[in-house]
């Protein structure tokens, strides 16, 4: 069995934050993903992050992961790929999958995981149609695979996923007929929904989408108007000429394998659902555990690398490379960064919300480092 | 029918704005810091700062070489312009991760205005070429003539694109209408 002192579970941009954080104080990490490239969803996200200069604002996603693969290869951090976990052991033995056919098992003292998120699943007449996907599929095709989904699309959602693949899409030469959002307000950044209206893709808000027209693939949509109770209004359906529809509703936590672990979990919506309890220091209810990322409550790829930071510093703490008033120093310039990101009406939500999980009755302690 | 041949209704766009919308409307951007006052830009170029919500970013303040924008701690504060220092330089437009700065210049010439704006489409627009503009919500404005491409490394794959239209859609006028390839 392969031994080693912090195995991080799923290199995206927690993951590998959080890999590099714990190898810089020299402790040996194994680095494990499903995909043939780490990352994450970091090489999709052609469009520039927000935050300020020490959050690399301004930078586009894929040049932040490339930066974080050149520190991770510089670190000499073992990665593998094409690697799914596929079970734990609160004695922390972690089963994992490589290339589809090699059993291993690797032995670690601090587990990290960063295992992401989900996206909803939304389920109209026909959504089991081929051109029906989710938003990131749609992402993927464009951005990785540089192939069109389709020629005119209808995004549901306007969240940021929404509006951003929107973009992306209007970038990659597929129209966008219209984006539609439930609620009466749109959910996303202002100035993403702003670049994607003047470039002539139309929001509805209070409406949903009623049925797909077409028998074997999708050759249009139905979208209707929702009244103050979200209840379709007849007579108000539009007909849509699209051949692909992406479905943006929401992400869920990726948290089986904490689950597996016997992690105190509670429901939180705005966070996506279930979620892992942790404390400030991204610690699970299980010792040695550690979450980072959408795991931990579906946020952000700024976010999710800070809180990989967290896990990595206080998992190198932990087995002594760090004594507790140097991995608290190093903690509080990581949250000065976290709050200035989770500040102002968009981020007080999910300010709230984490904070919440440390409240529950049962919560670990919640401490001075916050 | 192009724009060119269309009477644009009115110099300005009423709608009920960002979260309805999409793009916040000109009731919503005067109301901001970053948008300067008609007496400014009747005076020369000047950066129009279309940042309506508080969300955490400030890299436009770094930008500015002159000093003309503050957003300070915290940084979801809306970005506040000095129109009297801001010379129109451009540096700003690219630094926007929201895409939301334009630079305009009222006194281009007798009858025309100058905008630049963001453009992260393909194809680029060539030097001369006529386009049609267009206003917050994507609709046909005016016709405009193509002054400058600008896609330099600093940018960061934000191309800039300067544009000359007739001055009385001064305000309205945001973007281009898309080029399809």
């Amino acid at each position: 069995m392969k031994k080693f002192e912090l195995a991080v579970v799923g290199g995206g941009p927690a993951g590998l934050s959080a890999a590099i954080e714990a190898a810089k104080h020299g402790v040996k990490t194994l680095v494990i993903d499903e995909n043939d490239r780490p990352g994450g969803q970091l090489f999709k996200q052609i469009h520039k992050f927000f935050g300020s200069s020490e959050h690399q604002a301004g930078i586009r996603g894929v040049e932040i992961g490339r930066r974080l693969l050149a520190e991770t290869a510089q670190l000499g951090i073992e990665t593998w790929l094409n690697s799914e976990v596929v079970g734990i052991s609160p004695e922390k033995t972690v089963w994992v999958v490589k290339d589809g056919t090699e059993s291993l098992e690797v032995q670690a003292e601090r587990i990290i995981l960063s295992t992401g998120a989900l996206e909803n699943a939304l389920n109209f007449p026909g959504w089991t149609l081929p051109g029906v996907m989710s938003a990131g599929a749609a992402q993927t095709m464009i951005n990785i695979h540089r192939v069109k989904p389709g020629r005119r699309a209808l995004m549901i959602g306007s969240g940021n996923v929404g509006v951003i693949v929107s973009y992306q899409l209007l970038q990659a030469g597929v129209e966008v007929a219209a984006i539609i959002e439930a609620a009466p307000r749109l959910g996303g950044y202002g100035v993403h929904t702003a670049k994607v209206r003047r470039a002539g893709a139309p929001f509805y808000v209070s409406h949903t989408i009623s049925k797909i027209l077409g028998e074997h693939k999708v050759e249009g949509a139905e979208i209707v108007a929702l009244d103050k109770r979200f209840l379709p209004i007849s007579g108000s359906e539009k007909t849509l000429e699209v051949d692909t529809i992406c479905v943006a509703t929401g992400l869920t936590p990726l948290a089986e394998l904490a689950w597996f672990l016997g992690c105190r979990f509670h429901f939180i919506p705005q966070l996506g659902g279930f979620v892992p309890d942790h404390d400030s220091h991204m610690e699970s209810s299980v010792p040695g555990v550690y979450l980072a990322g959408d795991i931990s409550g579906v946020e952000e790829a700024s976010t999710a690398m800070e809180e990989g930071r967290l896990a990595g510093i206080r998992a190198a703490a932990s087995l002594g490379r760090l004594s507790p008033e140097e991995a608290n120093t190093l903690e509080e310039t990581v949250w000065a960064r976290l709050n200035a990101l989770r500040s102002g009406p968009f981020g007080a939500v999910r300010r709230q919300a984490k904070e919440s999980i440390l409240q529950k009755e049962g919560a670990i302690a919640y401490d001075s480092v916050r | 029918m192009t724009a060119s041949d269309k009477k644009p209704s009115t110099p300005l766009n009423p709608h009920p704005g960002v979260k309805i919308c999409g793009a916040p409307s000109h009731a919503e951007v005067i109301r901001t810091p970053g948008y300067p006052r008609e007496e400014i830009w009747r005076k020369g170029p000047v950066a129009f700062i279309e940042c309506v919500e508080e969300i955490p970013c400030n890299p436009c303040e770094g930008a500015c070489p002159q000093g003309a924008i503050t957003v300070g701690r915290p940084i979801t504060n809306l970005p506040v312009l000095d129109a009297e220092k801001c010379r129109g330089c451009r540096l700003c437009i690219a630094s926007c991760p929201g895409l939301a700065i334009f630079v305009k210049d009222y006194t281009y010439s007798a009858t025309e205005a100058k905008i630049t704006f963001p453009y992260e489409y393909w194809p680029l627009p060539a030097k001369g070429q006529q386009v049609t503009l267009v206003d917050e919500l994507g609709e046909a404005v005016c016709p405009g003539q193509v002054l400058q491409v600008m896609n330099t490394e600093r940018n960061k794959q934000t191309p800039l694109i300067t544009a000359s239209f007739p001055k009385e859609y001064f305000e309205r006028v945001k973007s281009m209408e898309r080029l399809r390839s």
